[in-house]
């Protein structure tokens, strides 16, 4: 079956709609001062450049690297902190999965404290707890990991303020386009409300988007919660190859 | 129906922190053992074919201070001008070039990369656009990854008629995307980054 080329359907990724993101100047995360550029962006529709991107064999992934509990053990022992299980659906704005892309995640250990030479909160350093890690998503777009639940901790913004628990996420997609980077929050934190980095975000139910559901249907029992967290990814108009025959 | 209307929004971004290299190049940040090396960190194998070329710059923030917590991804065409095809879910054989990389900036505010010089890719009215790499650029106070293109000082033909650089109506602003060409064994082409200022960068909504 040919496809039948539509009026604009060129292949193109929807344009990002900026105001559902944080601006670039958001003056309460005060590292945005001097970081966040003047100009207005130019706007360039997508060329090969930008509709194409990296991608990544599941060969080229270890068995542990989705495994923040034990990808760190320097002496066989476990992280420490409240064992979970972080999970979700990889999908585009037309709600179709995104399969076989790659999903970074980095994060603070139980205390709040970050294995970076920077990092200068007193909380401990966990000898087993390296705080990265990776995965390829499935066919449907799915993926998981296993790890454990990241402290608050306080950082030198405002006068007094902390971030609440959090993981930092990194997804591709397939075209360059699509990069994002973003943080995960979880269910029921009042902190949340209180941050300024979530309230550079300025729509609340944007910021709903990046709470993690607790999932007791997946639970791990007597070792593990589980937490849900869906990540959409810019869309793309058909291109005449796309069109079948059931639509797209 | 023209096309699908969109049914979900895409997921806000944050900011990647102040400690994006432990998730992105945690070799670099001294977490050794959990990746062989950090994704991104090679992007020539001794099947590359093309010419060798070095990229590198600085970034510097509003007050001219260079920013060392960033972290710089690059995707570029082949010598040819040709995008890597994507690699089914079970290859087990890298590409001989990825056409991707990713850098840390250093403690210097230095990136830089090994790669080969990238040939013409075809723009959307069919004219090739002058040889370019695309950069995507995430730190600690962006809060959205900051989208630009690096040209080549040397392609002065090619570059005058590429409809992205033509985009720029200031000629003073378009220089911000070009890089200067350092001879050598190695030809190195350095561009710095200025996030605020007189020098900004030409970022890119795309």
């Amino acid at each position: 079956m040919s496809g039948i080329i539509l009026p604009g359907a060129d292949g193109a990724l929807y344009q990002r709609n900026r105001d559902w993101h944080p601006p670039a100047d958001t003056p309460g995360y005060k590292s945005t001062t001097f970081r966040a550029p003047k100009h207005a962006l130019l706007s360039l529709g997508g060329t090969a450049s930008e509709l194409t991107g990296p991608t990544f064999g599941h060969s080229s992934i270890n068995p542990l690297d989705n495994d923040l509990i034990r990808n760190y053990s320097q002496d066989g022992s476990e992280a420490i902190g409240q064992r979970m299980i972080v999970y979700g659906q990889v999908l585009d704005e037309n709600a179709r999965p995104v399969p076989d892309t790659l999903v970074e995640f980095w994060q603070a250990n139980a205390g709040g404290r970050y294995r970076h030479k920077k990092e200068a909160y007193l909380a401990a350093l966990d000898p087993n707890f390296g705080g990265c890690g990776r995965t390829i998503t499935d066919e449907n777009g799915f993926y998981s990991f296993r790890t454990i639940k990241p402290g608050a901790y306080p950082w030198p913004n405002g006068g007094n303020d902390w971030r609440p628990a959090h993981i930092h996420f990194s997804v591709f997609g397939h075209a360059f386009a699509q990069r994002l980077i973003t943080q995960m929050y979880f269910e029921g934190d009042p902190m949340i409300w209180q941050c300024p980095i979530v309230g550079s975000i300025a729509d609340k139910s944007a910021i709903d988007q990046l709470i993690a559901r607790l999932d007791r249907h997946n639970t791990t029992p007597m070792d593990a919660l589980a937490y849900r967290f869906d990540i959409v990814l810019r869309g793309r108009r058909s291109t005449m190859f796309e069109n079948k025959l059931e639509g797209n | 129906m023209l096309h699908p209307v969109p049914t979900l929004k895409e997921t806000p971004s944050q900011t990647a922190g102040p400690y994006v290299h432990i998730g992105l190049t945690p070799n670099f940040a001294d977490i050794k053992g959990v990746y062989e090396a950090d994704p991104g960190s090679t992007m020539l194998t001794p099947d590359t074919k093309g010419e060798r070329i070095t990229i590198a710059g600085r970034i510097f923030d509003g007050a001219g201070a260079l920013v060392n917590d960033a972290l710089v991804e690059l995707w570029q065409a082949d010598g040819d001008g040709s995008y890597v095809a994507p690699m089914g879910p079970n290859s087990n054989s890298a590409p001989a070039f990825t056409g991707w990389g990713r850098q840390p900036t250093n403690a210097e505010g230095v990136f830089t990369f090994e790669t080969i010089k990238p040939g013409p890719v075809p723009g959307p009215d069919g004219k090739p656009m002058a040889p370019h790499v695309n950069l995507w650029i995430v730190a600690r106070g962006i809060n959205i990854g900051l989208q630009t293109r690096l040209y080549f000082e040397d392609e002065a033909e090619a570059n005058a008629g590429d409809f992205v650089l033509n985009k720029i109506m200031d000629p003073r602003r378009r220089l911000t995307l070009i890089a200067r060409k350092e001879p050598g064994e190695v030809p190195r082409y350095v561009l710095d980054i200025h996030l605020q200022g007189d020098k900004e960068t030409v970022f890119f909504d795309m």
